[in-house]
C-alpha cells in the first residue's frame, strides 16, 4: 500500500536486467494505481520497452519483483500477464492483417456454441467495445485489418485490451503515426478507460501528452529512475530529468561558415507515391537533419534518393550532373551511402564477421572472382585499422557481429561506407537501439565525415538529436518538406511544424 | 562508457581450441567404425574404391552448399544428372570420340538449367523449393521424350574413363581413380570460390539477410543466379562421373538432391542460408558414403539406407536448432 | 457500410488473390471447350465426361484438402506421397481379398496416417526442424520401409471395398461425392470452428497467436495429423481404385508436389495464413481441366510431364511475380 492506503494494481520493485554489452534496467520501480495514467518517459534507449516486456513477461528480471494487487507475481510467458489482466498495445502491432476486426478482437478466445464459433455474437460484442470509445461509426468489425489505416488498427488494439477487461494497459508510444485529430480522439479514449477504473501505463517522449493526460510520471534515463513525480511537473523539469547531462560535450560542435562547400545534391521536384514536392540542397560538410513525426515520408526521401524506391519525377543532381537511380547499386556507385534504420532487418549480416559486414559494399563493388581479402577500397588491414579508430569494441573482428551491441554494430556499418568515401552519407535513425553514451561516438563519427568533406543526411526521430547534431533541419509532414530550422530552433518550433498545428498546449 | 564495464561479456573465456566442425570427428569415427569391421579397408583397394564411390556425391554437395548458403534448395540436381547420363548416351550413341564434345554440351545444358533456377527465382519470385522441384519434374520428362522411356546403349569408355578408370602402379597407394582427381579439382575450386573470393562472401550475405546485402550494394541477383549455376555445373560433373560406374537408365539421379541436401546438412549448412562450408559438406558426403558402407557391411538390406538417410536428415536438423537455441545464435 | 467516414479508414477494393483461383478455373475452361471445339472432339463437352475428369483427380483431391491445413499454418508436408503409397499397401495386404477385414484395414491405415503426422507436427514444432526438412526425411523413412517390405502390387481388395472408387450414389461417382462431403467438412472446420481460426491466426502470426494464448505447438500437431490422415484416405481410395496397393503409387502420381501446386493455384498462399478449401477444389479441377486439354490435344505423356514442371512453376509465379519482397 502506499501513503494514500491504496493498493496499486501493478507494483514493480528493484527490476534490474542486463544483456550482453549493455545494462538495460538498474533498481527500477514504480507503481499505477487504479484509475491514474502513469505516464514513463525517457529518451530512446533509456529502458523503458525492456520495463514493459518485463511487465508483460516477455524478458525475465534479473533482479526485483512484480506485484499485482499487492501479491508478487512472475511472469514467464506473456500469456500470463494477458490473465493477469496487464494488457501491452505494443508500437508494433500485433494483429493479423488477413484476418476481420472482430476476429483480431477475440484472437485466442473466440466465443464458441457447441464448438462452432459464435460470429454473431463476437460482432456485438466487437461493436459495443467500439461503441465504448466512439470507434463504432470509424471502424466495422467485419473489415480486413489490412485494409484499415494504422490510426484505426491502433483503435482496433485499444478495443482488443477493453474487450479483455484489461486492469492495466499499457500504451508504447501510441501518438506515433496519429494525426493531430487522430491524437484527440485517442486521448478521449484514455480519458474513458481512466473513468472506468482501468490503470494506464502510457509511454511517451511528448510533454504535451504528459501535461494532458498523467496523473503521475516517472523519468528514465540510461536504465535508472531519474525522477518520479507524484503531480504532473513542469514541462522543463521533465526534460531535465530525462537529459542530465552537459549537452555542449554530448553533441559534437556545429559546422563552422567554411567548413561548409559546394553544393554537393540538389532536389527538384522529386516525387513518387510516397512523397511529393521535395525541393532540397545539400552541401559538402554539413550535417542536414530531417525531422517529422512517424510516416511523415522521410525514410521514403532517402530511399527515393537511394535508388530503392526511385522518385517517378522530378530531377536529382549529384555534383552537377543529373541523376536517376532504379536501384541502390547504381546510387552507391555513384557516391551515396545509406545506414539502414531497422538495423538487423536492413543493415547487418548478423551470422557474417565484424570485418565481413565492414567490407560487404567494397567487395561487392570488386570483381566477383577476385580475392576477398583486399580490393579498391579496402583490404583486410585496413578494415581492421578503421574498426579500430572508431573502437569497436569485439574480443576479434572475426567474431559474429550479432554478439555486439547495438553501439558496436552501428560502428562497423559506419565502417563499411568509409571506406567507399561516398560524397553523401544517409543516416536513418543512427542512434536507434544504441546505449545513451555510446550515442556521443555516434554524433562525433557523424562530424567527422562531414568535416571530411562528405554531406550528411541525418533522418532521426529523436528530436534533441536533431536539433543537437544537425547544421540545417528540415521538417517533413504528409509526404513534403514543410519547414526549415538552422541550429537552435527549439523542440516546440519544430513539433509545430511536424504536426501542422497552428499552437500546442505544452 | 557503460559498454565498458560489461564488454568482458562480449569477449569468449579465453582463445579456446580453434572450432572444429563436428562432422571431421563424425567421420573420423565411421572411418574407425569399418576398420573395425574390415580392417582391408586401409588397403588402398580399399579405402580408394570407397573415395571413388563417394566423388560424386561429394561433388554434388559441394555444389550444393552454394545454392543452401544463399538461402535456398536445388531440388533440381537428381534429374540433371539423369539427363546427363541419359543426354549424353544418346548423343555419343557408342561413338567413342563424340565424348569430347558432347561433355561440354552438357555443361551447357548445366549452365543452362542453373540459370533458368536462377531467373525464376530472382525475377518471378518463385520459392526455389518450388522452382526446382519444377526444374526436377520438367527434367524427368525431357530425360524420358529424349530417350523414348527407354535407353538404350552404353555409354562409350572415353566417356567412362572419368568414373571407372583407376590409374595403376602408382608408389605408395598404388591406384588413383580418376574420379578422386575430379574430386579433388574441383573441390578445391569450389572451396576456393567459396572462402577466398568476393562471390563466396557475397552468397554468404545474400543468404544472412538479402535485403541488408542489397541496400549494401550487393548484386543480389547475379549472385544467387550464379549459385544456382555453380550447383548445376557440379551436378552435371557428378553426372559424368556416375556415368562412368552406373549403367544408363532414367533413375540413376534418383534421391541425389536429397543425398547432398543431408551430406551438406551434416557438413553443418544452415538451411536458409547465411552458413556453410564446402570441406565440411564434402566431409559430410564422406561420412554419409561411410554409413551407408557400413550399413552394406552389416549386410542390410538397400532400402535401410533410405530409412536411416532420412533419419539422419532429420537429427541434424534437429540438433543443429537446439545448439543455436542453446547458444543464443 | 455507407457511414461516409467508414470509407475513409478502410480502402476495400478488389481483392485480386480472392478472386484469381476463379479467374483461373473459367480459362482454363474455356481453353478446354476451345480445344474441344476446334478439334472436332464434341464428345468431350458432355457432363459425364467433365465428371468423369474429375473423377480421375478425387485422390489428389483428398491430398490437397489435408494439405491446405499444412500450408495455412504455414508448414507443408512432402511425405504424403509415400504415405499414400504405405497405406495402399497395408490396407491391400491386410483386406487381402476378404471382405470381412475392410474395417481392420481402414482403421490400421487411417492409424499409420494419424501416426505419420503426429511425428512430422512433434518434430515440426518441438524440435523446430524445417517443416520442408522434416517431412522429406519422414518420405525417405517411410519410403524405406515399405521398399524393405514389397516390391510389387500387393494384397488385393475385396469388390465390396472398390465401391469405394467404383460405386454410384443416384448417377455420381460415390467417390466424388465423398470429396464433395470432406471439402464441405473442412470448409466447416475451418470457416466456423474454434480450431479452423486458430489454424489461420498461427499461419498468419505465430508470435500474435501465441500472445494470445493459442497452443500453437498443438495448433500446428493437429493440422499435421489432419494432412496425414487424409493423404491416408487417398491412399485407400487408389487401393480400391487399383484393387491393390503398391509401393510406387504415391510417387507416380507426383502427390506430394501435386497437392502443393494444387493448394498454391487455389490461393493459398505458403507463407501461411490466407487462402481456403474452395480455392483447393479450383485448384484440383484447374489440374485435372489441364490433364485434359493435354488429353484432348493429344499431347504424349513425356511432354505432358514437361509441361506439368513448367505449369506449377508458372501457377505459383503467377500469385509470387508481383510482390516486392526477395525470395531464396
Amino acid at each position: 500500500m502506499n501513503k494514500n492506503g491504496v493498493t496499486p494494481v501493478i507494483e514493480m520493485r528493484g527490476i534490474s536486467k542486463s544483456f550482453p554489452g549493455v545494462r538495460a534496467l538498474n533498481d527500477v520501480s514504480f507503481a499505477v494505481e487504479p484509475g491514474e495514467v502513469h505516464a514513463l518517459v525517457g529518451e530512446n534507449g533509456a529502458g523503458k520497452s525492456t520495463l514493459i516486456k518485463i511487465l508483460s513477461g516477455v524478458y525475465q528480471p534479473d533482479a526485483g519483483q512484480i506485484l499485482l494487487n499487492g501479491a508478487t507475481k512472475s511472469f514467464t510467458h506473456p500469456v500470463q500477464s494477458l490473465k493477469g489482466g496487464i494488457s501491452v498495445i505494443y508500437q508494433e502491432f500485433s494483429l493479423l492483417p488477413e484476418r476481420t476486426v472482430a476476429q483480431n478482437i477475440f484472437l485466442g478466445r473466440e466465443p464458441t456454441r457447441r464448438g462452432i464459433i459464435d460470429y454473431a455474437a463476437m460482432r456485438a460484442e466487437t461493436r459495443r467495445v467500439l461503441d465504448l470509445f466512439g470507434a463504432g461509426t470509424r471502424v466495422d468489425p467485419n473489415a480486413i485489418v489490412a485494409d484499415l489505416d494504422v490510426a484505426t488498427q491502433q483503435m482496433v488494439e485499444i478495443a482488443k485490451a477493453i474487450s479483455l477487461n484489461a486492469k492495466v494497459v499499457v500504451m508504447d508510444e501510441p501518438t506515433a503515426a496519429l494525426n493531430e485529430a487522430e491524437c484527440e480522439v485517442l486521448f478521449e479514449t484514455v480519458d474513458r478507460l481512466r473513468e472506468r477504473g482501468t490503470a494506464i501505463i502510457y509511454i511517451t517522449h511528448r510533454m504535451r501528452e504528459v501535461t494532458r493526460l498523467a496523473n503521475r510520471v516517472t523519468v528514465l534515463k540510461d536504465g535508472e529512475v531519474a525522477a518520479q513525480f507524484d503531480h504532473v511537473p513542469k514541462p522543463g523539469d521533465i526534460v531535465r530529468a530525462m537529459v542530465g547531462r552537459d549537452i555542449a560535450d554530448f553533441y559534437a560542435p556545429f559546422a563552422t561558415e567554411n567548413e561548409i562547400g559546394a553544393k554537393v545534391l540538389s532536389v527538384r521536384n522529386g516525387q513518387n507515391d510516397r512523397v511529393s514536392n521535395i525541393n532540397f540542397d545539400l552541401s559538402a560538410g554539413e550535417i542536414l537533419g530531417f525531422a517529422g513525426i512517424q510516416g511523415a515520408g522521410r525514410v521514403a526521401l532517402a530511399m527515393a534518393l537511394f535508388g530503392e524506391h526511385p522518385f517517378t519525377s522530378g530531377k536529382v543532381r549529384l555534383n552537377g550532373k543529373t541523376v536517376a537511380f532504379t536501384n541502390p547499386r547504381d546510387a552507391i556507385q555513384a557516391g551515396i551511402g545509406l545506414l539502414p534504420g531497422d538495423r538487423k532487418g536492413e543493415g547487418l549480416v548478423l551470422m557474417q564477421s565484424v570485418r565481413d559486414n565492414g567490407m560487404l559494399t567494397a567487395r561487392a563493388f570488386d570483381t566477383l572472382l577476385s580475392s576477398h581479402k583486399a580490393n579498391q577500397y579496402a583490404d583486410l588491414a585496413s578494415m581492421d585499422s578503421l574498426l579500430d579508430a572508431m573502437e569497436v569494441k569485439a574480443s576479434s573482428y572475426d567474431q559474429d557481429i550479432g554478439n555486439l551491441s547495438g553501439g558496436n554494430q552501428q560502428k562497423a556499418i559506419v565502417a563499411r561506407w568509409l571506406a567507399l568515401k561516398p560524397k553523401v552519407l544517409i543516416f536513418i535513425e543512427p542512434t536507434r537501439g544504441i546505449d545513451v553514451n555510446a550515442k556521443a561516438g555516434i554524433y562525433h563519427l557523424m562530424r567527422d565525415l562531414a568535416r571530411g568533406g562528405a554531406a550528411v543526411m541525418m533522418i532521426s526521430s529523436d528530436l534533441p538529436e536533431v536539433i543537437g547534431a544537425a547544421d540545417r533541419i528540415l521538417v517533413m509532414r504528409a509526404g513534403t518538406i514543410v519547414d526549415e530550422f538552422t541550429h537552435g530552433a527549439t523542440e516546440h518550433d519544430i513539433m509545430l511544424a511536424a504536426t501542422g498545428e497552428t499552437e500546442v498546449a505544452a | 562508457m557503460t559498454d565498458q564495464p560489461l564488454s568482458s561479456a562480449e569477449a569468449p573465456k579465453k582463445r579456446a581450441l580453434p572450432h572444429i566442425n563436428p562432422v571431421y570427428f563424425l567421420l573420423a569415427a565411421l572411418i574407425a567404425a569399418i576398420l573395425l569391421q574390415n580392417p582391408n579397408f586401409a588397403e588402398p583397394t580399399g579405402y580408394m574404391n570407397f573415395l571413388k564411390r563417394a566423388a560424386p556425391l561429394a561433388i554434388l554437395a559441394a555444389g550444393q552448399v552454394y545454392v543452401l548458403v544463399s538461402g535456398g534448395f536445388d531440388l533440381s540436381v537428381g534429374s540433371l544428372i539423369t539427363l546427363v547420363v541419359v543426354g549424353s548416351s544418346m548423343l555419343t550413341n557408342n561413338d567413342p570420340s563424340a565424348t569430347l564434345w558432347v561433355i561440354p554440351v552438357m555443361l551447357c545444358i548445366g549452365l543452362a538449367v542453373g540459370l533458368i533456377n536462377g531467373l525464376v527465382v530472382c525475377f518471378l519470385k518463385v520459392p526455389s523449393l518450388i522452382a526446382t522441384l519444377g526444374m526436377m519434374i520438367t527434367l524427368t520428362g525431357v530425360s524420358f521424350m529424349w530417350s523414348g522411356g527407354s535407353p538404350r546403349g552404353y555409354l562409350p569408355d572415353t566417356f567412362r574413363f572419368f568414373g571407372r578408370v583407376n590409374i595403376m602402379d602408382i608408389p605408395v597407394i598404388r591406384m588413383l581413380p580418376v574420379a578422386l582427381i575430379v574430386l579433388i579439382v574441383v573441390g578445391f575450386a569450389l572451396y576456393w570460390l567459396m572462402h577466398r573470393t568476393n562471390f563466396g562472401r557475397m552468397v554468404h550475405a545474400i543468404g544472412d539477410n538479402p535485403q541488408a546485402a542489397r541496400l549494401g550494394g550487393v548484386p543480389v541477383n547475379r549472385v544467387r543466379i550464379l549459385a544456382f549455376v555453380v550447383s548445376s555445373l557440379s551436378a552435371v560433373v557428378t553426372g559424368i562421373l556416375l556415368g562412368g560406374f552406373a549403367g544408363v537408365s532414367t533413375d540413376v539421379g534418383n534421391g541425389y538432391e536429397l543425398q547432398a541436401i543431408t551430406a551438406a546438412v551434416l557438413g553443418g549448412a544452415q538451411l536458409l542460408g547465411g552458413r556453410g562450408s564446402v570441406p565440411a559438406a564434402i566431409a559430410g558426403a564422406l561420412s554419409l558414403q561411410a554409413i551407408f558402407t557400413l550399413l552394406n557391411f552389416l549386410g542390410l538390406p538397400q532400402p535401410v539406407r533410405q530409412v536411416v538417410q532420412g533419419l539422419i536428415l532429420i537429427i541434424a536438423v534437429a540438433l543443429a536448432m537446439y545448439r543455436r537455441k542453446r547458444t543464443g545464435r | 457500410m455507407s457511414d461516409p467516414a467508414m470509407t475513409t479508414a478502410s480502402k476495400t477494393g478488389f481483392r485480386f488473390e480472392v478472386w484469381a483461383p476463379a479467374i483461373l478455373l473459367l480459362a482454363a475452361l474455356m481453353i478446354y471447350v476451345i480445344i474441344a471445339v476446334s478439334t472436332g472432339q464434341t464428345q468431350y463437352l458432355t457432363a459425364s465426361n467433365l465428371i468423369s475428369i474429375l473423377g480421375r483427380s478425387i485422390a489428389l483431391g483428398i491430398t490437397a484438402i489435408g494439405q491446405t491445413f499444412a500450408i495455412l499454418v504455414a508448414s507443408i508436408d512432402l511425405s504424403v506421397a509415400s504415405l499414400i503409397s504405405a497405406t495402399a499397401v497395408l490396407a491391400s495386404v491386410i483386406m487381402n481379398g476378404d471382405p470381412a477385414m475392410i474395417l481392420p484395414a481402414i482403421l490400421a491405415a487411417l492409424a499409420l496416417g494419424g501416426l505419420v503426422g503426429l511425428l512430422n507436427g512433434l518434430v515440426i514444432a518441438k524440435l523446430e526442424v524445417n517443416p520442408l526438412i522434416a517431412t522429406l526425411g519422414m518420405s525417405l523413412i517411410i519410403q524405406g520401409c515399405l521398399s524393405a517390405v514389397v516390391s510389387n502390387f500387393a494384397g488385393s481388395v475385396p469388390v465390396e471395398f472398390q465401391l469405394f472408387a467404383y460405386g454410384e450414389i443416384g448417377g455420381l461417382p460415390a467417390s466424388l461425392i465423398f470429396l464433395l462431403v470432406l471439402a464441405i467438412a473442412a470448409w466447416v472446420v475451418l470457416r466456423f470452428t474454434k480450431f479452423g481460426s486458430d489454424i489461420y491466426s498461427v499461419g498468419g502470426n505465430k508470435d500474435a497467436a501465441r500472445f494470445a494464448g493459442i497452443q500453437t505447438d498443438r495448433v500446428v500437431v493437429y493440422a499435421h495429423i489432419i494432412c496425414s490422415v487424409l493423404a491416408a484416405i487417398a491412399g485407400l481410395y487408389l487401393a480400391s481404385r487399383l484393387r491393390s496397393g503398391a509401393p510406387w503409387i504415391g510417387s507416380d502420381g507426383v502427390y506430394d508436389l501435386e497437392s502443393i501446386a494444387v493448394v498454391v493455384i487455389g490461393g493459398t498462399v505458403l507463407a501461411g495464413g490466407r487462402g481456403g478449401i474452395w480455392g483447393t477444389m479450383a485448384g484440383m479441377m484447374i489440374f485435372s481441366l489441364i490433364d485434359s486439354i493435354f488429353n484432348v490435344a493429344g499431347v504424349d505423356a513425356f511432354a505432358k510431364q514437361v509441361m506439368r514442371g513448367v505449369i506449377i512453376v508458372a501457377a505459383v509465379a503467377f500469385y509470387a511475380v508481383r510482390s516486392k519482397r526477395m525470395v531464396a
